[in-house]
């Protein structure tokens, strides 16, 4: 491993106190996490798995969706870096007594947090938090925005199986519409060289999918074949106000990722699922559970990308230094 | 801008602390080696080597990053964060005595970091520090057990290890800083 890449990134730190989007990170950047993100890994396998750079830093974790993997993600990120944590889900809050998104976010900053990780079911949650803010605001996905971690953990577990990006076939197959992991992926890909397939029913075809630089199917085979890394995207049945295909059934036999379909990849492609997996409607269980499946790796890299993101944002925006 | 260590210098300053780390260490029996990047991890691979010829023994050679562990992380003023690189260190330090290597020793606050650092990987029977420039003015009690050059400098100065296998060249420079 790393053998294309030097021991100084080219870039010498992040300049910005919020990680909102991929869409406004640049190449260098996204590989400056990826290569931080290394040398977090590492500190996972240790007898002791904690480094005091965030000590006596409090990050809140603001969560108004359910969520277990990110959230359990960034909290074991959060703990290993020695950060005060805190964590506040929809059910406990004052949100079910009226309190609109704003008003929380700057009581809980009265109390003078450093970062605040959130989800939430609206697109553009957290920029307007970073507009309101002086925390800085780590985007844990917003509505069907975008899920930045999520993109940057999937590049770093095919960086970590194919040294590379550049002129890799990915190929995304699944529900585009809904699919907040879906843009922060396009967008990250493809500013990193790969050549992305996204391939779904055409009712779930966000409009003017294209525009994004990636080519669309609805033929599953033809984004299938020849690919490198193939990764599904959960149906997100409780995101869908209307009949977009007729039955779970009917998806999983046209689009479902079976070990037939699998076949017409690269003979060492590998699986990806953002998860949670609905086994038997996107993926069959012999691939979720089959040796070329990365599934997992993904959840395990997911805790050493967040520690990277908390790490380097930690630093503020130099902007500020003036202030 | 003078050099005060060339290439032969520094060779010759290796060999001789390999000898003293034998001599000390009456042999190399249980000894490791750990480097504080970039340069400490250089030097610590040359020291490996000489102990290699001259003991006939392979030491275990790992590389530690102290970023993490640095006491001014987060209090300097807000901008961007130093960058990490991995620390490996492919070994059970437990029991060992341990070889601390970097290049420049000035304030100690490099050395309290990384003791820090070594001590979270386990519970060596010893850390001895070795050092190729000792520059002087310590801000904390630390002293190194084997020394390539004492170095006597102003806190204006600055001093620059290059290494062929980072720098391209292996040399030790005292400069004014400006």
């Amino acid at each position: 491993m790393a053998s294309e890449r030097t021991d100084a990134p080219a870039l010498r730190g992040l300049r910005r106190k919020d990680l909102l989007g991929i869409a406004e990170l640049t190449p260098e950047e996204i590989l400056l996490v990826l290569d931080t993100a290394e040398a977090m890994k590492e500190i996972g396998s240790r007898p002791i798995k904690k480094v005091p750079a965030l000590r006596g830093k409090t990050v809140v974790n603001l969560f108004f969706e359910p969520s277990t993997r990110t959230r359990t993600s960034f909290e074991i990120a959060e703990k290993r870096l020695s950060a005060d944590t805190l964590n506040i889900a929809i059910a406990s809050s004052s949100v079910v007594k009226g309190e609109t998104l704003a008003d929380t976010a700057l009581n809980l900053e009265a109390m003078q947090p450093d970062m605040i990780v959130l989800r939430h079911s609206s697109s553009g949650a957290c920029h307007l938090l970073s507009r309101i803010c002086k925390s800085g605001i780590i985007n844990a996905g917003d509505g069907m925005h975008e899920h930045p971690t999520q993109a940057l953990l999937d590049a770093f577990t095919i960086r970590e199986r194919k040294q590379r990006l550049q002129g890799l076939k990915v190929a995304i197959v699944g529900d585009l519409l809904h699919s907040r992991v879906l843009r922060s992926n396009i967008h990250l890909l493809t500013k990193l060289g790969a050549d992305v397939w996204v391939c779904g029913p055409p009712t779930l075809f966000p409009a003017d999918i294209s525009r994004f630089g990636v080519r669309a199917t609805s033929v599953v085979e033809d984004a299938v074949e020849g690919a490198d890394v193939v990764m599904l995207l959960r149906i997100q049945l409780e995101r869908m106000q209307g009949a977009f295909f007729p039955s779970l059934r009917e998806y999983f036999n046209v689009f479902g990722m079976t070990e037939e379909r699998i076949r017409r990849a690269k003979p060492d492609a590998i699986i990806m699922h953002p998860g949670p997996m609905n086994r038997g409607v996107e993926i069959a269980s012999e691939v979720a559970d089959g040796p070329y499946s990365v599934i997992l790796d993904q959840v395990a890299n997911g805790v050493a990308v967040r520690m990277a993101v908390l790490y380097l944002l930690a630093g503020g925006a130099e902007h500020e230094e003036a202030a | 801008m003078s050099v005060v260590m060339d290439a032969d210098r520094i060779s010759r300053t290796l060999i001789r602390i390999t000898h003293e780390i034998v001599e000390r260490n009456k042999g190399v029996d249980g000894l490791a080696i750990v480097g504080v990047r970039t340069r400490g991890v250089h030097i610590a691979r040359r020291i490996a080597r000489s102990l290699l010829d001259i003991a006939g023994e392979p030491v275990p050679t790992g590389a530690l990053d102290i970023t993490l562990y640095r006491d001014d992380l987060m209090r300097h003023a807000v901008g961007p964060q130093p960058v990490l690189r991995r620390t490996e260190i492919p070994f059970s330090i437990d029991d060992r005595k341990i070889l601390l290597v970097d290049d420049v020793l000035y304030t100690g606050r490099t050395v309290r970091a990384a003791l820090d650092a070594l001590i979270d990987f386990g519970r060596p029977k010893s850390i001895q520090l070795i050092v190729l420039v000792d520059r002087g003015h310590r801000e904390l009690p630390i002293k190194a057990d084997y020394v390539g050059k004492n170095l006597p400098t102003s806190p204006e100065e600055s001093v620059q290890v290059r290494l062929q296998e980072s720098d391209g060249v292996d040399e030790v420079v005292l400069q004014q800083e400006g």
